[in-house]
């Protein structure tokens, strides 16, 4: 299969063509490569990607996937629109949000 | 591995790769980078990532200005295959009252004597270069066409890279556990794989950690690290070019090249630590105070938030240079929120100094011991 073809990361079009490129140029690190790629910082959050990229390069570091440390998965849990944040915060009132704005 | 390093760099950040590569250029190619964790994985990998030059102190603008100077040409400079992402999209910061207002025009005639294109806007020319932004609490505004964004992660990496082509050892996930110290003199660093490597000098460019590795070598810096939030939306068509930062609120706000937005926004009453949590109530916060100022942003929505550490000093400004009585030590800490922007320009400076090259400009106000001199230097324009 041609690698450029084959995408691991759908929020960032990123193929395992990118990834492999990565781990040529020596970024065999998942923290690293997320940085440089962007791949897992969509809106998904990693969901898909993560285990594909993860097991990548646990092939290429010759270690077990188990041995590897999972990168944060940050919140929220799915996209939240600022419209809806703000509406909550104005609905608490400025008292119970304990801070000036 | 080598046991011995002319310089022991401590820390992966912008500042620590940056000087590694400035001290190679210099010729001292024998260097060593720890780095605990990844690189960038302290303040700079978790930064608002903003570049200005919009300053109240000449000692800041003519640091930021020489970053930005550097940042123009540093793909090229470094051979990076990559792209740093510098992108002079401006920064708009906003005036809601008139005293606010007499501050920057003070601000942009020193800015304007130093060379930084800066200028004071109207409430019309400011909704020109920003047409979303809601004009009715405004008094005015400034505007700097030079200022604008880099990528952290790229921009360190630039610099690792072209460190590591000149001959600088880069050790991430390796922690310097202590700091030998015999009489007056450095001796070495101890690391948590149970190597001792000798050296002749040590940087510590630790940023929030920066106060435990000063006591490693037993110096005590007034410094203290406080967790700062941000957040990121989904990417869509690019329709705002500035940074857009307020003093009142304590936001800024920024689109990056890649089409999502950055809002970060400081909380007086975080405590000290070393917290890198991240909470709800500052999602809720920094959409209500953004939103009053860019209301369109209303439909975007938030993908993922995090949190990164000021580390902070008595007048918010960075300590460079050495101690009274103990040789060889240099640090570069304390950058209370602007490490990234100004990182440029102070690892040149800071490598001129540890290889006694002459400086290209003078820091020496920025020392240890203005504290005890009480000479502390009040920044009017901090985020």
């Amino acid at each position: 299969m041609n690698e450029e073809e084959i995408i691991i990361c759908r929020c960032e079009d990123i193929t395992l063509a990118d990834i492999r490129c990565m781990l040529q140029a020596g970024v065999d690190d998942v923290e690293e490569m997320k940085r440089l790629l962007r791949c897992g910082m969509g809106p998904c959050q990693g969901r898909t990607c993560r285990p594909l990229i993860m097991q990548e390069v646990a092939s290429h570091r010759g270690v077990d996937l188990e041995d590897m440390k999972v990168p944060v998965f940050r919140p929220p849990f799915i996209p939240v629109k600022l419209g809806l944040l703000a509406e909550a915060y104005e609905r608490r009132g400025e008292q119970d949000n304990g801070q000036t704005s | 591995m080598a046991r011995r390093a002319e310089v022991a760099i401590i820390g992966g950040g912008i500042i620590g790769c940056a000087t590694a590569y400035e001290l190679a250029r210099l010729g001292m190619t024998d260097v060593i980078v720890f780095e605990k964790n990844y690189l960038t994985a302290g303040s700079t990998g978790r930064c608002g990532a903003g570049v200005r030059q919009q300053w109240g102190l000449e000692m800041n603008v003519r640091l930021a200005r020489g970053s930005c100077k550097i940042l123009e040409s540093l793909n090229e400079d470094l051979q990076y295959d990559g792209d740093i992402g510098f992108d002079q999209g401006g920064y708009l910061v906003l005036a809601f009252d008139d005293s606010q207002m007499e501050q920057f025009r003070k601000n942009v005639k020193l800015q304007n004597s130093l060379g930084t294109p800066s200028r004071t806007v109207s409430v019309d020319e400011a909704a020109e270069i920003v047409p979303h932004i809601n004009t009715e609490p405004l008094v005015g505004a400034t505007f700097c066409p030079e200022d604008g964004h880099a990528d952290p992660f790229h921009t360190t990496m630039a610099y690792a890279e072209a460190a590591r082509r000149l001959g600088v050892d880069i050790r991430t996930y390796t922690e310097v556990t202590d700091i030998e110290v015999e009489g007056d003199r450095i001796r070495g660093v101890h690391t948590d794989d149970e190597e001792f490597i000798s050296c002749g000098m040590v940087l510590n460019a630790a940023g929030p950690y920066s106060g435990p590795v000063a006591q490693m070598a037993g110096v005590e810096i007034p410094v203290y690290s406080e967790r700062h939030q941000i957040l990121v939306t989904e990417p869509v068509n690019r329709y705002q070019k500035p940074m857009v930062i307020s003093f009142q609120h304590g936001f800024y706000c920024q689109q990056t090249p890649h089409g999502s937005f950055i809002l970060g926004l400081g909380d007086p009453s975080e405590p000290k630590g070393f917290n890198i949590e991240t909470s709800w109530q500052f999602m809720e916060h920094v959409a209500h105070s953004v939103l009053s100022v860019l209301p369109p942003l209303a439909d975007l929505r938030v993908v993922r938030q995090w949190s990164g550490l000021y580390n902070i000093t008595p007048d918010a400004q960075p300590i460079l240079g050495g101690v009274p009585g103990l040789q060889d030590y240099y640090m570069a800490v304390g950058f209370s929120g602007h490490g990234f922007m100004v990182g440029p320009m102070t690892a040149r400076l800071m490598a001129q100094m540890m290889t006694g090259e002459d400086m290209d400009m003078d820091i020496s106000m920025l020392d240890l011991g203005r504290f005890d001199r009480g000479e502390l230097i009040h920044e009017p324009s901090v985020v």
